[in-house]
């Protein structure tokens, strides 16, 4: 059913924070390795040795700079993957019924063997969280790793999603934005967690963490002459050095 | 967006056979033997069902193609091809009474000219129900589907009909109109589609990546080195090169030459040739503009990129 339900009981979800990602992509490399084979269809690759390799992903990790008017650029990794919104557009493009949300935990999925490869949801999704399988003909994309979150196989510590689980940093947490009293609520709810293009209407589950504020010292100056004259230490021994080097000014 | 091959002939052709089926239900004077019925609508429906099945080579399983009639409650695609199947069933049945009596059913004929727009209407919704292609997700955008193919159908059916007048005008005087008036409609639109940006929803790199209220947000190394589906199939590149000759081709061969094909008509009074070569050198206008529809669009997730 291409239908969006009404509400649904879980929201799960990722919170990513961008304060803390490291741009490593170990999370886009742990997601291809599991999704490649577990739910549906494996993750395919065209050339994968050759000369121009390409293939589908269901997470990638830009690195965008990012340059504040009174301070230098900094650097942001941002791992992107579907958001598994509550109004998915995919969902309701979807002329066969194949894209469907769950009402139970949110999750939206591909049925791969409904889907006839039209790649309309892929066109309605501003994120660009899908992507064509090359060899199979079928859309792909995150799936909350639905085949590892309830796998009672499992030790119950790696029932979460595969990006989640191999984070170094632990930039990335998986949860239910449904329960206020969830991690991943009151992370948001703490650090200010963001909807990625809010105005596209689409009500993402998954948050982005900003990330903190740097601190900026008083001067942002490198190394002139006037900036470091303003620099003073007033205790222990550089505070001694400082004074006693500074008074040396006056004998000039 | 990518523009495929598939889907610029599927929206052209079919649109062209939706308009030519429109006027033929809303009584276009045709020859009434029941040869020039046969293939009439063998044409009208024809145009339809090749552009249709065109439309299959760009799935990924075509043989899976029914099950796109299911979600018609939700989806564009689906009610685009509900409506077809709907509305070339019925012109099957006013084609057979047609050929088998010699008569055309007025009320089945009207019925099946509103059905015929409603599906080209619902092709063009498939694109301008997209929010992420702002060039797209506008109000203009069915309206030059739907006028491209009543306007194409007009000077089809002015090739085979028997009427001179149609409204009290010469067919070549309205087939002209209609080229004028459609392409006037797509001059709007390309005037709004150069200027539109992502303004409608304000969205860019900022919002994309919720950075923006932190600085200037540029992209500082992509997630691959490589192109990936998304660039292939939303950040199209090489189309837009030749946009500005694209376009003035597109306006020759869609507008300018069916226009002087028309005049030859109206001054010779030899609608079937002059009208018949109108009609080609107009799909093959319509095949550029269609292109660069495509080509042009710029969709949402370039943003990251």
């Amino acid at each position: 059913m291409t239908m969006l339900p009404q509400t649904t009981q879980k929201k799960l979800g990722l919170v990513i924070d961008l304060d803390i990602c490291v741009g490593c992509h170990a999370c886009a490399v742990n997601c291809k390795e599991w999704n490649t084979g577990g739910y549906g269809a494996a993750l395919s690759d065209t050339e994968p040795y050759g000369d121009s390799p390409t293939g589908a992903w269901l997470n990638r990790i830009h690195t965008y700079e990012v340059t504040p008017e009174d301070a230098p650029a900094s650097i942001v990794h941002f791992p992107k993957s579907c958001l598994h919104c509550d109004d998915a557009p995919c969902v309701t493009v979807c002329p066969t019924g194949a894209s469907y949300k769950r009402s139970e935990d949110g999750i939206v999925l591909v049925d791969e063997d409904m889907c006839i490869g039209c790649g309309l949801c892929a066109w309605s999704c501003p994120y660009g969280a899908r992507e064509m399988d090359p060899t199979e003909n079928v859309m792909k994309k995150c799936t909350l790793c639905v085949d590892r979150i309830y796998n009672e196989n499992l030790e119950e510590a790696d029932r979460v999603p595969a990006c989640v689980k191999t984070c170094p940093a632990s930039a990335r947490h998986f949860g239910d934005f449904a329960d206020p009293n969830s991690d991943v609520s009151k992370m948001v709810a703490d650090r200010g967690g963001i909807n990625l293009m809010p105005e596209m209407e689409t009500s993402p589950v998954n948050k982005y963490l900003p990330p903190r504020p740097k601190t900026r010292p008083e001067s942002t100056g490198c190394g002139s002459a006037s900036a470091a004259s303003s620099v003073v230490a007033d205790k222990g021994v550089l505070g001694w050095l400082d004074r006693a080097l500074t008074s040396l000014d006056k004998l000039g | 967006m990518h523009p495929a091959i598939s889907v610029i002939f599927f929206t052209v052709i079919s649109g062209a056979g939706f308009g030519f089926i429109a006027l033929l239900g809303l009584g276009w004077a045709m020859p009434n033997s029941a040869l020039a019925a046969f293939f009439i609508s063998l044409l009208a429906g024809g145009l339809c069902v090749i552009g249709l099945l065109s439309s299959l080579f760009h799935l990924g399983h075509p043989e899976r193609f029914w099950r796109a009639f299911s979600q018609w409650h939700s989806s564009w695609l689906s009610r685009e091809g509900v409506l077809s199947v709907l509305t070339l069933t019925l012109f099957a049945i006013y084609a057979l009474i047609w050929m088998a009596t010699g008569e055309r059913i007025g009320v089945l004929g009207f019925i099946i000219a509103v059905l015929s727009i409603i599906t080209i209407y619902a092709t063009s919704m498939i694109y301008a129900s997209l929010k992420t292609v702002p060039s797209w997700h506008n109000v203009l955008t069915s309206i030059c589907y739907v006028a491209f193919g009543l306007a194409s159908g007009i000077v089809l059916a002015a090739t085979f009909g028997t009427a001179s007048y149609v409204l009290g005008m010469s067919v070549s005087v309205l087939a002209g109109i209609a080229l004028i008036a459609a392409w006037g409609l797509k001059l709007l639109w390309w005037r709004r589609a150069d200027g539109v940006g992502f303004s409608d929803t304000g969205s860019d790199t900022g919002t994309a990546t919720g950075l923006g209220h932190l600085g200037k947000v540029k992209l500082f190394e992509k997630p691959h080195s490589g192109e990936n589906y998304l660039t292939k199939e939303m950040m199209h590149q090489i189309g837009r090169k030749h946009a500005k000759k694209l376009r003035a081709i597109s306006v020759g061969l869609g507008l300018i030459v069916p226009f002087i094909f028309a005049a030859l008509a109206f001054v010779t009074g030899a609608y079937g040739p002059f009208m018949f070569l109108a009609f080609l050198s107009m799909l093959a206008g319509l095949f550029a503009e269609r292109w660069l529809f495509f080509a042009e669009a710029k969709h949402a997730v370039s943003l990251y990129y």
